[in-house]
């Protein structure tokens, strides 16, 4: 038994390697200046009005995105459990197929959607419906977060709700409860380790994109991640890079927190 | 009743319609014969000019390069460890486990950032080899996910009972526990190889100058305008992926039904 | 067979009830009454469509054809929430994230009942369970006996008039399901209400109940007192299910006049006809083994265990192997004659076809 432990530490290297070592890097550009002196300027960067604007842009969306996946999700998870399709691989196939078509050309296949002259427009204009681009607006953002990371909150839900005990739910009914008291009751708190991992799986992600606004927001929007990212690849500067980086793994680390106090048995993993 | 079996069809539907609307816009428009966003006609053309296009084979060939290498050196990597987790108990087993989550958790942005920043710091010239660390970086905690479960499941029994039939350690696990666990290692890799294919942020923050997987590929034309070849290439695996899921569950089907 | 139940009006109607799922039929035509305060048990073997009856009668199938009738009123189609009853489920179904006190409150809650009512139930019930003092435990730090008189006690404190039990013994080592037995004949007695009770344990049946239903591939195959359905099975399921017996083929040869292995034998049954070929049925202590030369039917003892309060034999005789249970040792190889006292022959009619073995029995 004893010799079977030591097979975990090829991967603890790799661990201390390739994830903690990067990490504590971040750290150490996030806190020093290009000459090697430390300081928080890097840090307090955030507070510039441009800075703090996309912030707060990529907040309120990733927000938003995170709260429609799951008014999305939720019935959508309880529809497939009701169908009885099973634990099965076939549910979660449905929802990871699209992602065997590069997800840019996905997102950017929305362009084609959406744009002035695009399909949509002209599938409105046979109804005589008036038509505005919504390419470059806060929606168009929104669509395509919430376009790449609904199977992300589907999966967590659905997995949850299908290993749910049928005969709990019986019970309630049986002692009473109409299908309403029924959800709000025993359905939704039992469900809340998928809801409070689909949240994370959804909202992280969200919150760091640079690739969406690039795609769909027409240069318009700036979110956080694109000045991180534009800090590395344009500006060259990876102190003041990581120094945001570091302000942004703030809110990743609260969300992960969240994460360790109602999904204790990891209940609420995906995949 | 049946009202409300009604609108679950029509949810179901809206959603599907919603995931799947823009794949059907690029299948359609790789057989458009012209290059606006709007249908001409049918034609072949892109898929003639798909297979003369060298930057879009290499880049197809370094993609799928990336995610086979990547997904194979993760799985085994990943098969190791969670044997050694098995054996782990207590605060070890958390912390290790914690470590393990932190790729999937942390954003891919922030991964691949400080991943270029060790690849620098360590004198790591960026090209293959750190693509491929960054990719099975992220891909192990997947195939640990995959895995664990069914470790956790297999029968300790059957194990022991190898054993005292008088089968080495080895022996009972290649023919014992790793069947057991076969299903859990090929979804396992199956989903490293999915995230590897469907890789950008990572790889664009990794890559070295010259080399392009279609991600990056299709991100530094998008400023340029995507061409249709891309569109043929995607319609090709969309539809290969399709037929294999299509042929590796036919069999399975079959003999459900015969039990 | 109960006392005065001639007196009692039906509180349960089942008429005519059929359920198929997916093309296969799990219930045929079942017709089924169930009496005010009797402790009523659906046995037979897994699949025979116990425990659908009982979820039917709960409220969580729908039969396909047929009316349930609850204390006069049609409840065929009222939903599981809207019925007076109450059910024990086979693992107990509690609320895994609410404490016991909750858990017990759940439906008087619903119910809009006060606070000091739901108190003094929740006290009530849990004196009652012998579970005193477990009020904020949560159900996962609870055993699984303990777990189960939670769920009893959930659903009683709403005051069913029918507690419906699935098969609530089955995951309980034996010692506490003997223990859990007596526990529920006495919550039923303490209560006066009527239970239905599902189980495949023939002798948990036997022990608890005032009418056992048995049943096998979706008809009543009998209906009775546990001493009728012992001591007189209707046909070979019954005999074969309950208990040990020895089922042998032979002719009526007239009324109270038997042949079975080549013997005759007195029996008590009349009206079978003369020379009819009948299915007899003779427990294995009610074969009596006596020296070789007292009776016609003549064997020799080739099987012998000893399993405690008796010895369990075989004996073959008259080309039959009798299965007998005795306190009194015969060694292997001893020469013996067999003896039944008329009383204990029972005679079944042979079932003329596969079919006929499962007719539906209600009277």
């Amino acid at each position: 038994m004893n010799k079977k432990k030591w097979l975990s530490t090829p991967y603890l290297i790799w661990m201390i390697a390739f994830t903690v070592i990067p990490l504590l890097l971040i750290g150490y550009y996030g806190f020093t200046t290009r000459d090697g002196s430390f300081t928080i300027q890097n840090i307090t960067a955030i507070f510039s009005p441009a800075h703090s604007k996309a912030l707060l842009k990529s907040l309120y969306l990733s927000l938003l995105c995170t709260v429609v996946c799951l008014l999305l999700a939720y019935p959508l998870a309880l529809i497939l459990k009701n169908k009885n399709v099973g634990q099965g691989g076939f549910v979660i196939m449905i929802f990871i197929l699209p992602m065997w078509m590069n997800f840019l050309l996905r997102t950017y296949a929305w362009l084609n959607l959406l744009d002035d002259g695009g399909i949509i427009e002209r599938i409105f204009s046979l109804v005589n419906i008036p038509y505005q681009s919504i390419i470059g607006t806060d929606a168009a953002i929104i669509l395509g977060m919430v376009y790449n990371f609904l199977p992300f909150m589907i999966l967590p839900l659905f997995n949850v709700l299908t290993k749910m005990d049928e005969n709990v739910i019986n019970a309630a009914s049986d002692l009473g409860a109409n299908s309403f008291q029924t959800f709000i009751k025993i359905i939704l708190p039992l469900s809340l380790p998928g809801i409070v991992s689909g949240i994370t799986m959804v909202f992280v992600p969200s919150l760091t994109t640079f690739v969406i606004s690039d795609l769909l927001g027409a240069r318009k929007i700036m979110l956080i991640g694109n000045i991180i990212e534009q800090e590395f690849s344009i500006a060259d500067n990876r102190h003041l890079g990581s120094g945001l980086s570091l302000v942004l793994m703030i809110f990743i680390l609260a969300s992960m927190a969240l994460i360790n106090r109602y999904d204790k048995n990891g209940e609420g993993n995906a995949f | 009743m049946k009202f409300k079996r009604f609108f679950s069809q029509i949810y179901l539907t809206l959603i599907f319609i919603f995931l799947y609307a823009p794949i059907a816009v690029l299948i359609v428009f790789s057989f458009n014969s012209g290059k606006g966003s709007r249908f001409d006609g049918f034609s072949l053309r892109w898929y003639e000019e798909l297979f003369q296009s060298e930057m879009i084979l290499d880049a197809l060939w370094n993609t799928l390069f990336i995610a086979v290498t990547s997904a194979l050196i993760a799985t085994i990597i990943g098969l190791i460890s969670c044997i050694g987790i098995s054996a782990l108990k207590g605060k070890p087993k958390a912390v290790y486990m914690a470590l393990n989550n932190i790729p999937m958790l942390n954003s891919e942005l922030v991964t691949g950032l400080s991943l270029m920043l060790v690849f620098a710091a360590f004198g790591l010239t960026a090209g293959y080899p750190t693509i491929l660390i960054a990719h099975i970086t992220f891909n192990i905690p997947y195939v640990i996910l995959s895995i664990m479960p069914r470790l956790r499941q297999t029968n300790k029994s059957t194990y022991e009972a190898a054993i005292d039939l008088g089968a080495s350690p080895t022996y009972a696990f290649y023919k014992v526990v790793l069947p057991e666990l076969m299903p859990g290692i090929f979804s396992g890799f199956l989903l490293a190889f999915t995230m590897s294919l469907d890789d950008f942020i990572i790889t664009y923050f990794t890559r070295g100058a010259g080399i392009n997987t279609l991600s990056t590929l299709i991100y530094s034309e998008v400023r340029k305008g995507i061409k249709p070849t891309i569109n043929a290439l995607s319609t090709i695996m969309f539809v290969s992926v399709l037929l294999l899921l299509f042929f590796i569950n036919r069999p399975k089907k079959a003999t459900n039904e015969i039990l | 067979m109960g006392i005065g139940e001639t007196m009692k009006t039906p509180l349960i109607d089942l008429v005519n009830i059929s359920k198929s799922y997916d093309g296969q039929l799990i219930i045929d035509d079942l017709n089924l009454s169930i009496r005010e305060n009797e402790f009523v048990t659906l046995l037979g073997p897994s699949g025979c469509g116990k425990t659908t009856t009982l979820r039917m009668i709960g409220g969580f199938e729908h039969p396909d054809t047929g009316k349930i009738i609850f204390d006069g009123q049609d409840i065929t189609s009222l939903p599981a929430y809207k019925r007076q009853l109450n059910t024990v489920f086979q693992k107990y179904a509690l609320f895994p994230h609410m404490t016991i006190s909750e858990n017990i409150a759940f439906g008087l809650k619903i119910k809009g009942k006060s606070k000091t009512y739901i108190n003094d139930k929740i006290k009530y019930a849990l004196n009652l369970v012998n579970l005193k003092g477990y009020e904020n435990r949560m159900p996962d730090r609870l055993s699984g006996g303990q777990q189960q008189r939670i769920a009893i006690a959930r659903a009683i404190v709403n005051e069913p008039k029918v507690l419906l039990l699935d098969e609530p013994l089955g995951a309980l080592d034996l010692k506490l399901r003997q223990d859990m037995q007596y526990e529920l004949i006495r919550l039923k007695n303490e209560l006066g209400i009527t239970f239905i009770y599902v189980t495949h344990d023939q002798e948990e049946a036997l022990t608890m109940s005032d009418t056992i239903v048995v049943m096998n591939q979706g008809y009543i195959q009998q209906m009775g007192s546990p001493e009728t359905i012992y001591n007189e099975p209707e046909n070979a399921f019954v005999a074969d299910f309950i208990g040990e017996s020895n089922i042998i083929g032979g002719t009526m040869l007239e009324d109270k006049l038997v042949e079975i292995c080549g013997t005759k034998f007195a029996c008590v049954d009349t009206g079978f006809g003369k020379n009819k070929p009948v299915d007899v049925v003779i427990r294995p202590e009610d074969v009596e083994l006596k020296p070789e030369d007292t009776n016609p039917l003549k064997g020799v003892v080739t099987h012998l265990i000893f399993k405690g309060v008796h010895y369990e034999m075989e004996v073959q005789a008259g080309g039959f192997e009798w299965l007998v249970h005795s306190t009194q040792m015969f060694p292997i190889g001893t020469k013996v004659s067999i003896y039944v006292d008329p009383f204990n022959i029972q005679i079944m009619n042979k079932p003329e076809s596969e079919d006929e073995e499962a007719v539906g029995i209600d009277e």
